[in-house]
């Protein structure tokens, strides 16, 4: 049998990452600000509901257009990655079909019916639907498509932390034996909670930039402050509230996937008493010598923090990249096997399912039950038997370490931008200051580069792993041709930014427009 | 009676939302021409599905199994 891995050409294995990095990225361009904008036009319906006045009438009317327009752009951009499991992942995607195909076809299903439906009615239902059931409708709208979310992020959730499967050598597959497992997992529920907030963040700046600009050009003054008190409130509860469930969420990774954490912290030697880096001087454009070095150059740490935050304990032990490579021990005295242990338990696993698909070939019951009997020991390493050196299970720190830092450090800009925004909104006079126009403003691109951060750190810190421990990228890859994905790439390239280009070209004409540019 | 009412009040709520749409018809067209790009173009003639191009039918599992294990 010819090796397969020595046919494929390994930079097939990088441009099908960054399509599917690409596509992932242009997909949430679009997707927090429908989250985000839902929730603050819900609010800004809700006192339409409640006072009667036609002010707040006219101001959710322009939110919901907003909204309209990014709701339209966005629309089936994420179907593409579910092209490209099929095609250009086609080992992955026959290994997960059986796990991703419930909570992928709920959340078709309640995108489909649930939004479609609703949204219909808050576009087409002014005066022809009560207020009451137009408001439940635009609550419902955001709803659904918090619901979709959910779904999505817990297909992603499994990959990092696959629970609630058991793999079939007779299909090939991994199939579910606990729905619950697999919807409820701490890193679903992490993951939903921290991604819905931070989109409501990213709804709110955006909300409030807006509001700004109008400031800057002394237009609708009224209508921006209005919206921007109902803006500032919602994004700083959201900041805050993303500071606590990041919180959790590094806390869950600490325990799921210590070496996202490691990278995240460009922490090479782990131990008990562990500070966080607040920054340090890691090359950009180069993994580290993680094996030499002591520690990332010129590091400020917070005594201790790293330990809390990813143990809550402050003598916690947070293993580093050579821990995990070399095995260490937790604080609850359970030992963590080494690499070279985990390639051996990975490789019995791979040498036992060549064994079952001979003897299933033969008909052989007894030698198929002993391969299934190895497989069921071993299978949680699975991934580990492709592995040769120990660079291949280190994710690029750089990028990890930078976009983290990218990340928490735009949600405190946002914490101190909503605070001041209320500051001077209920203290002072908003209309003035215009260095904070111009800073909410800025805060526009900023918000989605730290959204996108956020799932930088997310994606690239899982690395080199399609499926947590069971499947490195390069054996879920198809074997294609480098050419095709190539030519796939640009076209979403070109696909992508010319829909990005329309969009911001027709929000701006709306904003341009004002609230009353539908009158 | 009221059955009847309802569904013409479904239908008058999209005929009437439709017909007076004004940026709506600017996205429906961007809508229209996206799912056009994606569906037809894209799913037709670059995304194939590589496993049942590769595999009789019922032996994908034999398929995606040498494909997985001679790759160690």
């Amino acid at each position: 049998m010819t090796n397969l891995l020595l046919d494929l050409d390994t930079s097939m294995i990088n441009w099908a990452r960054a399509q599917f990095a690409l596509t992932a990225i242009y997909h949430w361009l679009f997707v927090p600000l429908t989250l985000g904008l839902a929730v603050i036009m819900g609010i800004m319906e809700t006192c339409y509901y409640r006072t009667g006045k036609e002010f707040w009438k006219d101001t959710a009317k322009f939110w919901q257009r907003l909204f309209g327009v990014n709701f339209a752009m966005g629309i089936a951009t994420g179907i593409i990655l579910e092209f490209e499991f099929g095609t250009n992942w086609s080992n992955y995607s026959w290994l997960v079909g059986d796990v991703f195909g419930a909570p992928l076809a709920i959340e078709g299903i309640v995108a489909f019916f649930m939004e479609s439906t609703f949204v219909a009615v808050m576009f087409f239902g002014w005066n022809k639907v009560s207020k009451g059931f137009h408001l439940a409708s635009t609550w419902l709208t955001g709803l659904g498509a918090t619901i979709s979310a959910w779904w999505i992020l817990v297909a992603n959730s499994w990959m990092q932390y696959p629970v609630g499967q058991e793999f079939n050598p007779d299909t090939v597959r991994n199939e579910m034996t606990s729905f619950a497992d697999v919807a409820l997992s701490p890193v679903a529920i992490d993951k939903f909670v921290h991604t819905a907030i931070s989109t409501w963040v990213v709804g709110a700046v955006f909300c409030v930039g807006v509001c700004c600009w109008y400031l800057l050009k002394r237009r609708h003054v009224e209508f921006a402050k209005a919206s921007m008190k109902i803006g500032a409130i919602v994004g700083l509860t959201a900041s805050l509230l993303a500071a606590i469930s990041g919180d959790h969420s590094a806390y869950t990774v600490g325990q799921t996937q210590p070496m996202k954490l490691a990278a995240m912290e460009a922490l090479y030697n782990g131990g008990t008493d562990q500070s966080l880096t607040v920054i340090s001087a890691v090359n950009p454009f180069k993994q580290p010598d993680y094996e030499n070095e002591e520690e990332a150059p010129f590091r400020i740490a917070v005594p201790y923090a790293l330990s809390f935050l990813a143990t809550h304990d402050l003598h916690g032990f947070v293993p580093g990249v050579n821990d995990i490579i070399n095995g260490y021990t937790k604080d609850d005295g359970t030992v963590e096997m080494s690499l070279k242990e985990k390639i051996e338990r990975g490789q019995k696993a791979i040498i036992a399912l060549q064994q079952f698909r001979e003897a299933k070939k033969k008909g052989d019951s007894a030698a198929m039950d002993a391969a299934r009997s190895v497989m069921a020991e071993n299978m949680k390493y699975f991934g580990y038997g492709y592995v040769k050196e120990s660079e291949q299970i280190v994710p690029y720190i750089p990028v990890c370490f930078y976009a983290f830092r990218v990340m928490v450090g735009g949600g405190c800009l946002f914490i101190l931008l909503f605070a001041l925004i209320l500051f001077f909104l209920y203290k002072k006079d908003i209309t003035k200051p215009k260095w904070l126009h111009w800073l909410a403003l800025a805060c526009i691109p900023i918000a989605y580069i730290v959204s996108e951060s956020g799932w930088l750190v997310a994606e690239f810190g899982r690395q080199p792993w399609t499926i947590q421990d069971m499947l490195p990228t390069w054996v879920g890859v198809s074997d294609l041709q480098t050419e095709s994905v190539m030519i796939t790439f640009f076209l979403f390239l070109i696909l992508f930014t010319t829909m990005l280009a329309v969009e911001i070209s027709i929000l701006c004409k709306q904003i341009k427009k004002g609230p009353e540019g539908e009158k | 009676m009221e059955k009847q009412g309802f569904w013409q009040n479904v239908w008058h709520l999209y005929y009437d939302g439709f017909r007076n749409m004004t940026i709506g018809k600017t996205l429906w067209t961007v809508i229209l021409i996206k799912l056009f790009i994606i569906f037809v173009v894209l799913k037709l003639f670059f995304f194939p599905n590589f496993i049942s191009h590769h595999s009789k039918k019922g032996e994908e599992a034999e398929f995606v199994s040498t494909e997985i294990t001679s790759r160690q």
